[in-house]
């Protein structure tokens, strides 16, 4: 079966149907990793986002149960040149097209995706729907400029509850602005005890845990629409250590009154070359991310660039040590992707032991 | 951190003469890091022996030695030159042999010579098998268990311990010899007997079996800051046990999860880290298919094979990078050269999939055995890129030029499916085909697992490639499953067939349908960033990449996999001709699909298509190009057989014209031809039957020379003596090699056998050089030692090939290169035996010692500048005074069964080079850069035929009066000690305790000569002393000439001892 996936711009890619067919507007994005689909698909930072992948080839090692980010992917639309129809791996429990149809997120093959990369580096990500062969595609084009772009996505994804991954170590607060399953693990590999808690939590919500450190997580959308956040943030910088992860890093920037841009098409992949400032090394990054820190505002804030991207320099991670507080753009728990920032979590046990934490 | 300043003058190692396992990968590697060094400001002294490459061109570094690649030669060299510092990294095991022979002599230490990319303590901790256990054991890497062994009991014990299955490696055999697999005490008894018998130190290595894992290989670079990255990850779709030259490999990785890619690459960058290596490293894993358990085969601390692979596969020029690293650079202040606007310490993301098949000499050596296994076998391989598996499998199959267009060998139509389960069982190079048949016969992937276990995922791919096999049969004409097959890879000659209609028809009904493929950039970054690499693979989807420009255009046809025959001095041609056009102006085009070789480096040319050289990919980028016109003479035969088909689809052939190729190729033309040019060559007639040929033969005499017609590189020729052996040879013949095509039978002429290269304008020819072989006519001339100037030849004989060159030249109407070979019979007699319209095996060579830039000069005289305006006039260049020597150099010792005899047939993978004041110099260098080992005392086993005998006393002379030992079986034997020759005899195989093969094993002898007997029956004992030769290190010199040369080289460095009076 055929279906289209229509852009802002006009533009129509006509491929294979497979997956569901739930037709949602998303923004369309592309992401260049060449393994890791699963964690991709299931991680919640692609909330209302249209993923395209670069390779060529997606499914391959099927879906197994161990690789989710989330328990419910919440991506509208997964991109594909071909997925694989029988796909092995030993622990593969199902195929991509079955997860996608049980998820009832809608997948498009057997398009030029290197034709829509290429439109969308040029272009910049823009609105898109999928749609059946029968619609009205001047309408769609229309209805896609007149729409404005998805919002309140992590209301969305962020859990409803506070809970906790108990353990005997330090206590973590876990923001969840749609967190991967990537930080839990990393967090409680080093055994902390993690009270995981919703985006809309207080301040004194916080407090009361009695934390060893706040990790303020990854999560969708635009950081700006965040403000009850950033001003709960802007009140605990300087009384608990603080260790943000990309939208956790951006939340970080404008509470301490730093701006926020968007970038053209986002950096999405495995493959990032960041530069630790301190180190002088790089480090291969996995990242998804939309916004980026504006360089120039950071100029009135008490935060420093600890690492900046080595291909457009762009703000990476920021630190103020005297107030416990670092943070990185791109992905440290990996998951998709290398591992080389590993460290950055070890780095949160010091700052938490040098403040007195739980050893 | 920027680049190091302390230090002036750089050594480079190359890795010479080309062998299986290792080829012209190195001549692109050290090409790359040789310019990589002098655009950085270093001075570069470069010493390699082989004369066939690109990186032994005056301009490639400040200083180039063609000299030995032996510790004394290169210490020659730094006593010299004095460097100030010594890369070996990108010379393959030969240029890390060196650097550590070099150190260990204490060479290095005494000029000040720093070692730079990977220290010598990191190449023992790759290369000791204790120092890398315990490394492995330190950063925690599991190595499969191992325990070197003396006795059957111990071995037996610890298998037990580990559990079967174990592999049993004796020590010190060459090429593993004696070596195996066992699955249970009895298996192991057997086989660790054997092994320690073989062994001269009565040692194996038992190890814990990883057959059937997944072979996944990274490919990864550090620098001094200790940055380190991933370039590329390939998996081998052959599981381990089939070494990964031979597998059939994909890039980037299919069948694993992030998890466990992460998993491999944490490992092999921990690895780099820990060898501290300043460049490219390569890393061997297996990964068992069930569960998260992983070994660490091999870490090569140097670029490679798999290097160069992954640099074409991916775009990311990794021996450029690691020579700017090696010399303090860091990755992150060097700029990513295809993108131009990123750093090169990222990990390239590519967005197709990238498939590479190893190209076999088995069509050469159809005795040979062609079971796969841990020795590596394939003298080259192709390379394709994708947008699926199928696609990408498919164009490498058409690339291979083994005479298949699909994933299909016609001989397995006929097959039982009992033969088809023990082919792919067998593990030879045809197993892939054999699996694809078992598949198309219904077999269940689990069976086919269980038996080659490679991955279903890639038998699901292999499945699909059937179900459209079935579409297309069932929907003959339908443009939509046209449309799909070709998406997925299917060939146009493929699908005319099964259509059953001409391949032209098909062509122009898909044009009309417009199902044309678009060209994609190989960007190292799927499209993420702006790029203008002017490298391109075809795959048919909606946006075209590769835009055409306006400027005059040129397409240049490469060589396609390098084979025996067929090598890198195609290669050398094909880059010189690319370099000339852009000189002259034009926008040079390359079209080659090897992934080894500086023609497919996207910076030599203006543009390169990575496709595969078949008329229907060609044609694509003809048509969508639109040059000038497409020049086919310097991809060897690869390209000269595409001629016809480009000319009958209106394409202009450059340079000599398609009917005037034919002329030379065509026998009764070539025959027609010279009769009209009053040249002489050795009679001879066609014969499509075995009577025909018995009748031809009475006519002309024996012994005669018989091979198919249209033929390439000598393949099935052989010189018969016999009726009886006519016979044999007609009747394979028939059934094997020519289907219809007749067979030439032309009379033997015994002679010295004389090459020569020409480049003609149409109007005038250019002689830089006349070359003559050590070898008489029956060697093959690639297989021959090549001698420029010539030493014996007479003025007269000279003249008449200068003049049978030029009238052969103009009377042929050529224009380029053209090559001619002659034989010169006792009597003076010049006969032509072959001329070749194309580039030949021996430009490279001719070009670099007459300093003549012949594919250059060519290419110019192709575009219409003629000789004269170039500055060449009529004629032959002066001789020069130096004599330089071309060696053979053959892989023997890992084509098992192969034999070593020298004949018609060509045997050789490679070639050296040795120069000096004298032949003998010459020949020494040449040899010992071969390989060949030249002591001046020792010993030499002599078995002779009958027919040799007189002349191999002779020889046997020659050996006692330098005071070699003279061992020799009965027949020999006595009949040397007749002539007074003092001699020990040797039992004959199997005859005794101390047979003659036990001699060879315990190195007793230094060398073997041996020449075959006419009679077929007897060639058995001589076969396996060949062998046993070639499989202990031995030079076996089965040509009287041969040994005569090596002779000569002895006796230049000896002194007689001969008391007075018998100076007479």
């Amino acid at each position: 079966m055929k279906r289209q996936l229509i852009l802002e711009d006009g533009s129509v890619f006509v491929g294979e149907a497979f997956g569901g067919n739930n037709y949602q507007l998303g923004e369309i994005v592309f992401n260049t990793g060449m393994s890791g689909y699963q964690e991709v698909i299931s991680d919640l930072s692609y909330c209302a986002q249209i993923v395209m992948m670069t390779y060529p080839m997606i499914g391959n090692y099927g879906i197994n149960r161990d690789d989710f980010e989330s328990i419910d992917p919440a991506i509208f639309g997964l991109v594909v040149s071909e997925y694989c129809e029988y796909p092995n791996n030993w622990r593969s429990d199902e195929s991509l097209d079955q997860f996608l149809k049980g998820n009832n997120i809608p997948g498009l093959a057997g398009i030029d995706t290197r034709k829509l990369t290429k439109l969308i580096r040029k272009e910049g990500t823009m609105k898109a729907i999928m749609a059946d062969m029968d619609v009205d595609v001047d309408a769609t084009v229309a209805m896609l400029k007149e729409a404005p772009y998805p919002t309140g996505q992590v209301a969305k994804v962020s859990t409803q509850k506070a809970f906790q991954v108990p353990n005997r170590g330090r206590r973590v607060v876990l923001i969840d602005y749609g967190a991967k399953q990537g930080i839990v693990r990393e967090l409680s590999s080093r055994g902390c005890d993690l009270k995981i808690m919703p985006y809309t939590s207080s301040v004194q919500d916080v407090v009361n845990l009695k934390p060893d450190g706040i990790m303020l997580s990854n999560g969708p959308g635009d950081p700006r629409e965040l403000t009850e956040a950033i001003a709960n943030i802007r009140e605990l910088i300087g009384q608990i250590p603080i260790f943000g992860i990309c939208l956790g890093h951006q939340l970080i920037a404008l509470a301490a009154g730093a701006k926020i841009d968007k970038l053209k098409f986002g950096h999405r992949g495995a493959n990032q070359p960041v530069m630790n400032l301190l180190t002088g090394k790089v480090e291969i990054t996995s990242q998804n991310h939309s916004f980026s820190v504006n360089e120039e505002s950071l100029a009135n804030t008490t935060l420093t660039v600890t690492h900046r991207n080595l291909n457009d320099r762009s703000v990476e991670g920021l630190a103020c040590e005297e107030k416990n507080l670092f943070s990185v753009q791109y992905h440290p728990e990996a998951a998709p992707g290398p591992e080389d920032a590993n460290y950055l979590f070890d780095k949160f046990m010091q700052v938490m032991d040098a403040q007195g934490g739980n050893k | 951190m920027p680049k190091r300043t302390d230090i002036k003058k750089i050594m480079v190692i190359g890795s010479g003469p080309i062998v299986i396992g290792q080829a012209a990968e190195f001549d692109y590697a050290g090409t790359q890091a040789c310019q990589a060094l002098r655009e950085e400001g270093y001075e570069v002294i470069l010493i390699n022996s082989n004369p066939a490459t690109i990186m032994t061109d005056r301009e490639v570094a400040d200083k180039v030695y063609i000299e030995p690649l032996t510790l004394e030669f290169a210490s020659k060299i730094i006593h010299k030159e004095k460097p100030d510092a010594i890369l070996g990294t990108l010379g393959g095991q030969t240029g890390l042999n060196l650097v550590v022979e070099l150190s260990n002599a204490g060479i290095l230490e005494k000029e000040g010579v720093e070692i730079l990319g990977t220290k010598l303590d990191a190449i023992e901790k790759a290369e000791d098998r204790e120092k890398f256990k315990a490394l492995m054991e330190e950063l925690g890497q599991p190595i499969p268990d191992s325990l070197i062994v003396h006795t059957v009991d111990e071995a037996l014990v610890f298998a037990n311990e580990i559990g079967y299955p174990v592999v049993v490696r004796p020590a010190f055999t060459l090429g593993g010899t004696g070596g195996g697999f066992a699955r249970d005490d009895e298996e192991l008894k057997d086989i660790a007997k054997n092994g320690l018998k073989l062994s001269p130190v009565t040692q194996c290595l038992i190890e814990k079996s990883i057959a059937g894992f997944k072979e996944i290989e990274y490919e990864v670079m550090r620098d001094n800051n200790d940055n380190a990255i991933m370039v590329c990850s390939m998996e081998n779709v052959d599981p381990v046990g089939i070494h990964t030259g031979d597998s059939i490999v994909v890039a980037p990785v299919q069948t694993l999860s992030d998890r466990e890619h992460q998993m491999l690459r944490n490992a092999s960058l921990d690895i780099i880290r820990a060898l501290e290596i300043c460049g490219g490293c390569n890393v061997q894993l297996a990964l068992d298919p069930h569960s998260f358990n992983y070994y660490v085969i091999e870490v090569n601390p140097r670029v490679s094979r798999s290097s160069a692979l992954a640099s074409k596969a991916t775009g990311y020029p990794i021996a450029k990078l690691a020579a700017k690293v090696a010399v303090g650079l860091t990755l992150d202040e060097i700029l990513n050269p295809v993108t131009q606007t990123s750093f090169a310490c990222f990990e390239p993301s590519i967005d197709y999939i990238v498939a590479k098949l190893p190209r076999f000499p088995f069509d050469k050596f159809p005795s040979a055995d062609r079971r796969l296994g841990t020795q590596m076998k394939a003298t080259g391989e192709v390379m394709s890129m994708g947008r699926n598996f199928e696609e990408a499998l498919l164009k490498a199959i058409r690339s291979i030029e083994m005479k298949v267009d699909h994933i299909q060998i016609k001989e397995m139509d006929d097959m039982s499916e009992e033969e088809l389960w023990k082919k792919a069982k067998w593990r030879d190079d045809e197993r892939i085909y054999a699996v694809m048949e078992l598949i198309r016969r219904g077999a269940e992937f689990k069976d086919i697992f269980a038996l080659t276990m490679i991955d279903p995922f890639f038998l699901a791919k292999l499945k699909n490639i059937h179900k459209m096999e079935e579409e297309l049969k069932y929907n003959v004409k339908d443009v939509e499953t046209l449309r799909k097959v070709k998406r997925n890879g299917f060939s146009d000659s493929y699908i005319a067939r099964v259509w059953n209609m001409h391949e032209d028809e098909l062509y122009n009904l898909r044009k009309q349908e417009n199902i044309i493929p678009v060209y994609k950039m190989v960007d190292t970054c799927a499209g993420e960033f702006e790029s203008k690499t002017p490298y391109f693979y075809s795959t048919y989807l909606d946006e075209n990449e590769s835009i055409r420009s306006d400027s005059k255009k040129v397409i240049v046809l490469g060589s396609g996999p390098i084979r025996i025959g067929q090598g890198v001095e195609f290669d050398y041609a094909t880059v010189h001709c690319v370099l000339a056009l852009r000189e002259a102006g034009y926008e040079a085009i390359v079209v080659n699909n090897n992934p080894e070789t500086v023609s497919t480096d996207f910076s030599i040319s203006d543009k390169l298509y990575f496709e595969p050289l078949t008329l229907e990919d060609v044609m694509h980028i003809v048509d969508l190009e639109n040059p000038e016109g497409v020049i086919v003479q310097f991809g060897g035969q690869t390209a000269i057989n595409l001629a016809d088909g480009l000319q009958r689809r209106g394409v202009k052939i450059l340079g000599t014209s398609v009917d005037n190729i034919n002329k030379a190729e065509d026998r009764y033309e070539f025959e027609a031809m010279l009769r009209k040019l009053d040249i002489p060559q050795p009679q001879g007639e066609t014969a499509i039957t075995v009577d025909e040929a018995l009748a031809i033969a009475s006519r002309i005499g024996y012994p005669v020379l018989v091979r198919p017609s249209y033929v390439l590189g000598g393949r099935a020729m052989e010189i018969v003596h016999t009726d009886k052996d006519l016979k044999v040879y007609m009747t394979n013949a028939m059934k094997e090699i020519s289907h219809d095509a007749p067979i030439l039978v032309d009379k033997y002429i015994v002679g010295k056998e004389v090459e020569t290269d020409a480049i003609c304008d149409g109007e005038n020819v250019y002689i830089p050089g006349i070359m003559e072989h050590i070898e008489r006519a029956g060697v093959h001339s690639g297989d021959s030692i090549s001698v420029y100037p010539t030493q014996t030849l007479s003025k007269d004989i000279k003249y008449k090939i200068i003049e049978y060159t030029t009238k052969i030249g103009k009377g042929f109407n050529f224009i380029g290169l053209f090559n001619i070979q002659f034989i010169v019979d006792k009597d003076d007699n010049l006969y032509v035996l072959e001329v070749n319209p194309r580039s030949s095996r021996t430009v490279p060579f001719l070009s670099k010692i007459t300093n003549v830039p012949m594919a250059n000069i060519a290419t110019k005289a192709i575009m219409g500048q003629s000789l004269i305006k170039q500055g060449y006039l009529e004629g032959i260049k002066r001789e020069s005074e130096r004599v330089y020597v071309k060696a053979p150099v053959f892989s023997f010792a890992k084509l098992r069964s192969v034999d070593t005899t020298l004949g018609p047939e060509m045997k050789s993978t490679g070639e050296s080079l040795g120069s000096d004041e004298t032949l003998e110099k010459a020949l020494y260098k040449a040899m010992v850069a071969a390989g060949t080992k030249i002591p001046l005392h020792g010993s030499v086993l002599m078995t002779i035929a009958n027919e040799n005998k007189e002349e191999a006393l002779d020889i046997a002379r020659r050996f006692e009066e330098i005071g070699y030992g003279i061992f020799a079986t009965s027949g020999t034997c006595n009949y040397l000690k007749e002539h007074g020759i003092r001699v020990e005899e040797v039992a004959k195989v199997e005859q005794a305790e101390n047979d003659v093969l036990d001699l060879i094993i315990k190195g007793k002898v230094d060398y073997v000569v041996n020449t075959m007997s006419q009679d077929k029956g007897s060639r058995d004992d001589g076969f396996l002393i060949r062998r046993f030769s070639a499989e202990n290190g031995i030079s076996c010199l089965t040509s009287l000439d041969t040994a005569s040369a090596i002779l000569k080289v002895i006796e230049a460095q000896s002194f007689s001892a001969i008391p007075m009076g018998e100076h007479e």
